[in-house]
């Protein structure tokens, strides 16, 4: 066994780092540094940047265009992308929707937005999840109904991440209500400007805009928007999720998060000594230190098992759920660095363009963030559900 | 031994619950906290009438000799709506130490409105990059024949804007820390406003060499009184974070009773009846050692300084705990600036950043833990 990277992964991570120096822009770097939320235009600019380079579809295969990168390389590239403090490229459209089209799709489909997405002229949302349908996602009830080359769509879809700036919607639909509950629903393509689709926003608790409920009024979907068969929906959206959960344990965000707490608790000061002396602290930044540590490992090995294709199964509940765990440590652990300094809310600086003086702008966002960090156990299937996977399928309990 | 509370406290529980219930419900509360700040607002003007401002003060200074336990019973209620006045910082904490340093000219000027609700009164104790600490003061009071002279910069200022007067700790020249008292306007204080993160007023308190008469000098040690202030407010806190982690729990199992997932309700599944149950435990420790707390108000002040410490750093490692499980369990919901229990949530969490985090309490128990 051998640990290390080869010489070819080491040459090609000073290249990620090098063109990630020059090409960043410098505004967008130090939104990101300080924890500002992203307006779309920054999306853009950089996904644009990405995509010039060829590097914005890093799980593509050449045939469509992407790198042809295997996961070490994704893996390298993720994590020097955070180290960098580059945005983090929306998923929705090159990593969600894209495979499904790729894998299901028909190649009318596949010649017309797979280009589109590559050139970021489509800003895809994902539209799983509803008020009724969360956990137990299958239960959707969004209908699709049938009138001849159309399917008339009525229902509500919610937590739709940066719905607000999506031109395309990616939705689970039921088309068959007789039919038992998975095998009822199909994956359609839906344009956010038909007639029908009303998008409101959802402030979440760190008073951020970055989740929106959509509602569906008789929206007409032309049939062919569905992707694969009709009732292949849960096929299509499984296929999906597994793609959601690769690189899902964060690790380029922990290891940054986990060097940007080093530093800060060595330099902020308890009774006159560094807080990183402090006992108490000290041993959480150690034991996140071993969780790291142990998590990157899990995840090379998660990675060398897929490295011939093929998307990990299981084993991605596992790496999401001590991921997820371990990164809401780290924003626990800078939010109490921080002290006293942790407190001040500053909700214009930090989602919109309103300046404040520099001390501030430094801890603005940590307590903010820790709270948005506890969507990272929620979302893409919650902690509780991914356990639940991991006992049925590795445990067989 | 006796945990049973006094036909009085019990009525002023009763009181109080009901208040709170009527008067600051979600909607209440949110447009208390979208009002002007200035004018004491009808809440605290009814909080006057039925004595509450009075409660905390010994009689000697016109109070009504409330002991540790009313003041739970209060912060409790106050912790359970999650009510936006500032009846630690802007009375109680600011309130206690012109009892214990005030002269009867100073006392009839500053305490007296205060304790009929006519002005409220802020607490500048904490700078910056001196995180808890009270003593690391850099604010300078100079004395030039019977005039001082301030110089310095107080961080996170709760009430600030609110307040009529401020009251300030500076090092002087011989080497105590000082009080004084700055009423609000006075020439040479800029004030940066903002709301803390679980939507307390606050603000950064600058100056910049503010002349003051002597009058206005509150104590020149007021080191002692200042910790025994400490230790009454870490008290409150602790109180006030129990009704919070209380609303948050009942909220919370509300929920799983009422939402279904997979056909069933989720207070159904085992792994969140467990999760329930940690969360229940938590809570009531957590109350134990806040009523530890308050009921050690009285005793010397090594000894409770040691008890207060260990309470704080308890409840601040449950406050978190709840909260974090209260929003897991809301899954998606939980996350939301609508759904009730996030500003519970906010609010247990920020607990830790008051008066001291658990490691800061847990450093003074560890540096006094008793082996006998
Ligand atoms: C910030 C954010 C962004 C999101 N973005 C999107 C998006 O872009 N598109 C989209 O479709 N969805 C999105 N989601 C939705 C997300 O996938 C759901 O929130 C998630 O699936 C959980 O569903 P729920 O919120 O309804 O919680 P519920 O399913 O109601 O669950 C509540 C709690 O109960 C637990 N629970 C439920 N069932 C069980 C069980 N059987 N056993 C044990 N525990 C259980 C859950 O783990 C959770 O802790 C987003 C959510 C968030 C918070």
């Amino acid at each position: 066994m051998n640990l290390t990277f080869s010489p070819e992964e080491q040459a090609f991570r000073a290249q990620v780092r090098r063109f990630l120096a020059d090409a960043l822009p410098g505004d967008i770097r130090e939104r990101v540094r300080l924890g500002r939320h992203l307006r779309a235009d920054d999306h853009l600019r950089w996904q644009n940047i990405l995509s010039a380079q060829g590097w914005l579809a890093a799980n593509w295969p050449t045939e469509h265009g992407g790198p042809g990168w295997g996961p070490v390389e994704r893996h390298i590239f993720d994590e020097e992308c955070a180290a960098a403090h580059a945005p983090t490229v929306v998923p929705f459209g090159v990593n969600m929707v894209a495979p499904v089209i790729m894998k299901f799709g028909s190649p009318e489909q596949q010649q017309h937005y797979l280009p589109r997405i590559l050139s970021n002229q489509d800003w895809w949302c994902q539209g799983y999840s509803e008020p009724g349908a969360g956990s137990d996602l299958a239960g959707l009830n969004t209908r699709a109904v049938r009138e001849g080359d159309h399917y008339i769509v009525n229902g509500q879809k919610t937590w739709t991440t940066l719905g607000q700036h999506a031109n395309m919607l990616f939705c689970l639909v039921r088309t068959n209500p007789d039919a038992k509950k998975q095998a009822g629903i199909s994956f359609l393509l839906i344009d956010m400007q038909s007639p029908g689709i009303t998008v409101r926003p959802i402030i979440t608790l760190d008073g951020a805009h970055e989740v929106n409920e959509v509602f569906l009024d008789n929206v007409r979907v032309p049939v062919e928007n569905r992707v694969g068969e009709e009732g292949q929906g849960w096929t299509c959206a499984k296929f999906l999720l597994t793609h959601e959960r690769t690189g899902i344990a964060g690790l380029g965000h922990a290891k940054q998060a986990l060097r940007h707490l080093k530093s800060l608790a060595s330099r902020i000061e308890h009774r006159g000594k560094p807080l990183l002396a402090l006992p108490s602290f000290r041993l959480r930044v150690v034991k996140a230190e071993l969780e790291l540590m142990a998590l990157e490992v899990t995840n090379l090995r998660v990675i060398a098992a897929t490295r011939d294709g093929g998307a990990p199964g299981a084993e991605s509940s596992l790496l999401k759920v001590r991921g997820s765990e371990l990164r809401q440590e780290l924003s626990e652990l800078t939010r109490r660095a921080l002290g006293p300094a942790a407190l001040p809310f500053f909700p214009d600086f930090l989602h919109g363009d309103a300046p404040l003086d520099d001390a501030n702008a430094q801890s603005a966002s940590a307590s903010a963030q820790y709270f948005n960090r506890r969507k990272l156990s929620i979302y893409g299937g919650a902690n509780e559900i991914q356990k639940s996977i991991v006992a049925k399928t590795i445990l067989e309990m | 031994m006796d945990f049973a509370l006094t036909d009085e406290q019990r009525m002023l529980e009763e009181t109080l619950t009901r208040l709170v219930a009527d008067q600051v419900s979600p909607t209440q509360r949110r447009a208390m906290l979208d009002a002007p700040r200035q004018a004491p607002s009808t809440l605290w003007r009814t909080f006057a009438e039925l004595g509450l401002l009075h409660m905390p003060f010994s009689e000697a200074v016109g109070g009504l000799g409330g002991d540790g336990t009313d003041l739970m019973i209060i912060m409790q209620a106050l912790g359970r709506g999650l009510v936006p006045e500032a009846y630690v910082a802007g009375l109680v904490l600011p309130g206690q130490l012109l009892a214990l340093t005030a002269n009867s000219v100073q006392q009839t000027r500053w305490l007296a409105p205060l304790l009929e609700g006519e002005h409220q009164l802020a607490l500048a104790w904490q700078e910056h990059g001196a995180r808890y600490d009270a003593f690391a003061v850099s604010t300078q009071a100079i004395k030039h024949n019977v005039q001082w002279r301030l110089t310095g910069r107080k961080d996170v200022v709760l009430n600030l804007e609110a307040a009529a007067a401020y009251l300030v700790t500076a090092r002087l020249e011989s080497g105590k820390l000082g009080l004084f008292i700055l009423p609000a306007g006075t020439p040479g204080l800029s004030l940066h406003l903002y709301r803390t993160m679980d939507d307390q007023a606050a603000g950064d308190l600058t100056l910049d060499d503010v002349t003051l008469p002597d009058e206005n000098c509150l104590s020149e040690d007021v080191s002692e009184a200042l910790i025994d202030v400490l230790a009454l407010g870490r008290a409150a806190l602790c109180a006030d974070a129990i009704g919070a982690m209380e609303e948050a729990c009942d909220q919370t199992l509300a929920y799983l009773k009422d939402r279904k997932q997979f056909g069933l309700p989720l207070a159904t599944f085992q792994a969140l009846q467990h999760r329930m149950v940690d969360m229940h435990l938590h809570l009531e420790q957590s109350r134990s050692m806040a009523i530890l707390a308050c009921t050690s108000l009285s005793l010397p002040a090594d000894e409770r300084d040691y008890k207060i410490a260990a309470a704080k750093a308890y409840c601040g490692e449950s406050a978190r705990f709840i909260a974090e499980q209260a929003i897991q369990l809301h899954g998606g919901m939980g996350m939301t600036e609508e759904c009730h229990v996030a500003h519970y949530a906010k609010h247990l969490v920020m607990f830790d950043h008051y008066l001291g985090d658990s490691d800061y309490h847990l450093e003074t128990v560890s540096d006094q833990l008793s082996v006998a």
